[in-house]
């Protein structure tokens, strides 16, 4: 054994990683790894580690997206997942939050082209984790509001809720898609399927959909949302004022009841007065 | 004064409702302050009603404090948030990598046991105790490849940073039946050789036999009961160092809180005969 002849940490490690990523486990052609390294790799234990790098990353894929998992299957769902996770290892030690391009990366993957909403499906539980992780927060209380004269009302800037996240998709349900396979979410008690009926019969209305995620304290919870309510809370995002947000709304849909919008909104727990940053900085 | 820490158990989500009801003497448990680093949400308050009734543990998994580059700040800042916020009675950590190039790889990586290493690790460790506020112990690794390259034998290795750092070692007796079974050397051995005054803490897991390789290749898989083998590696331990905290490890195939509690209890038979036999006043820690 011979200290002198060890390569230095940084390239015992930038070696080991080629090793360990390469499809095949043998590193590419003019990669630059040592010779020692090689050899290590071909000891047979070496795939004790590839498999465990491996399983531990399909393994969050997995777990963060349950309704895409139960759309597919397990086995369709880990193969998939693998050849994500060799174009995307994580790059952050919280598994949680590993999967941000997932959906994208499904969105191109050919043999989901006869599945149009798996992204989609895959982008709102995205959405249930990040509402589950962001940062607390109090909801804009409507009846702090109810003194202000219409002008100051306009003026005023309310953000999204810090656990609030919603998505448009055009022409699929993928609201009602995603909701009937994810097992775990809290029904929102005023939910307005009923009124659209999306979710309420047995059959899928094939057209687009909004979906809203709120944590107002510890459960998420789900809410059909249209293109005004999407239009609204993009611009609050935008810090847009109250009256540049109804303007977005109306812009949406020229129909729509602003009250009623905004009560909603308020009632989901969607709105709050500071914003406080994503759940992942 | 004997220690408020006996035998713990790794703590599963599906076992949270379990462990806040359960008031067994001695009971701790312990987390991948990972899976806590959130900006709130009902995971932290989950843990801080679990922290109201039991000591905790954070046994982190992505530090990479066998990594030629330092610990990434912004990971080691969420760290200590976690640590002012929840008080553990133990912090602990890997001699591996999980970190590189901005990659992080869900594994514990080996490395040559160099004088570089050494001096880059013990570096990594006084950084992350700086920034802490405390001292850390540092886990023994599970291996399985043969490195040639090790200018360092892993016992002096580990001893040489309780010297540098003053961190204290978590000592797993499973990773020793599991690298002695790969690498082929005497269990018994080394655990007679391991610096038993470091020891703040004790693991135990179960392993299995790879599949194709049989008793060739052990697989830390902490997805069956502990072995007998390892039962009696920790009873030979105990008897020669004394009592230390003792945690059971299950992280695949988890049974229910009750089964877990009673692997425990078995651990907290063996903490309980060493103290009768006077041996409870073996110091704790080296760190301060």
């Amino acid at each position: 054994m011979s200290a002198a002849a060890s390569p230095a940490l940084a390239e015992f490690q930038a070696g080991f990683v080629r090793l360990l990523l390469a499809p095949d486990g043998a590193a590419p052609a003019g990669s630059g790894v040592p010779a020692s390294l090689e050899a290590l790799a071909r000891q047979p234990a070496f795939a004790v580690h590839r498999n465990t790098v491996r399983k531990g990353c399909i393994d969050a894929l997995e777990a963060n997206h349950p309704a895409v998992v139960r759309l597919v299957g397990v086995p369709w769902f880990r193969a998939a997942a693998a050849l994500h996770v060799a174009n995307e290892p994580p790059r952050d030690g919280r598994l949680l939050g590993y999967g941000a391009g997932f959906a994208d990366f499904l969105a191109g993957f050919e043999p989901a082209a006869a599945l149009p909403y798996l992204s989609g499906v895959a982008r709102l539980d995205r959405c249930w984790t990040e509402s589950h992780v962001a940062a607390d927060g109090d909801c804009l209380d409507g009846a702090r509001l109810a003194g202000l004269a219409p002008e100051a009302l306009g003026a005023l800037r309310v953000v999204p809720h810090p656990a609030a996240r919603w998505a448009w998709f055009d022409d699929l349900p993928i609201r009602s898609i995603w909701r009937r396979n994810r097992c775990d979410m809290a029904d929102d008690r005023d939910d307005r399927d009923d009124r659209d009926g999306h979710d309420g019969g047995t059959e899928l209305a094939w057209h687009g959909e909004g979906a809203l995620l709120t944590r107002p304290v510890d459960t998420v919870t789900w809410h059909a949302i249209d293109r005004a309510e999407v239009a609204f809370l993009d611009a609050c995002a935008a810090g847009g004022s109250l009256a540049e947000a109804a303007r977005a709304a109306a812009r949406a849909r020229c129909d729509v009841d602003l009250t009623m919008l905004f009560a909603q909104l308020l009632q989901a727990g969607a709105l709050a007065c500071h914003d406080s940053g994503s759940a992942f900085t | 004064m004997p220690s408020l820490l006996g035998a713990g158990l790794g703590l599963k989500p599906q076992h949270f409702d379990a462990a806040l009801a359960c008031r067994v003497e001695g009971l701790w448990l312990e987390v991948h302050p990972e899976n806590y680093m959130v900006e709130g949400g009902p995971r932290l308050r989950r843990l801080d009603a679990v922290r109201a009734v039991h000591p905790l543990s954070l046994h982190g998994v992505s530090l990479s404090l066998a990594g030629s580059a330092p610990p990434d700040e912004a990971h080691l800042r969420r760290f200590a948030a976690l640590v002012e916020r929840l008080q553990p009675a133990r912090v602990s950590e890997h001699l591996a990598w999980t970190a590189w190039n901005g990659l992080h790889l869900p594994d514990l990586l080996p490395f040559p046991r160099t004088t570089e290493a050494l001096r880059r690790i013990a570096d990594h460790i006084d950084r992350t105790q700086t920034v802490l506020g405390r001292a850390i112990s540092i886990e023994n690794p599970s291996h399985y490849l043969r490195l040639d390259a090790h200018a360092w034998d892993e016992i002096d290795f580990l001893a040489e940073l309780v010297r540098r750092t003053g961190c204290g070692l978590l000592l797993d007796v499973n990773n020793v039946h599991v690298s002695a079974g790969n690498l082929g050397f005497c269990a018994e051995t080394y655990l007679d050789r391991f610096p038993g005054a470091a020891v703040t803490e004790i693991h135990l897991a179960g392993h299995t036999l790879d599949p194709a390789l049989g008793a060739a290749l052990r697989i830390d898989s902490h997805d069956t009961p502990v072995a007998p083998e390892v039962w009696r590696l920790y009873r030979r331990v105990i008897g020669r160092i004394g009592a230390r905290p003792t945690l059971i490890e299950r992280d695949g195939d988890v049974p229910g809180f009750d089964v877990l509690l009673a692997e425990a209890a078995i651990a907290a038979g063996v903490l309980a005969a060493v103290d009768a036999a006077g041996m409870a006043d073996m110091p704790e820690a080296v760190a301060s």
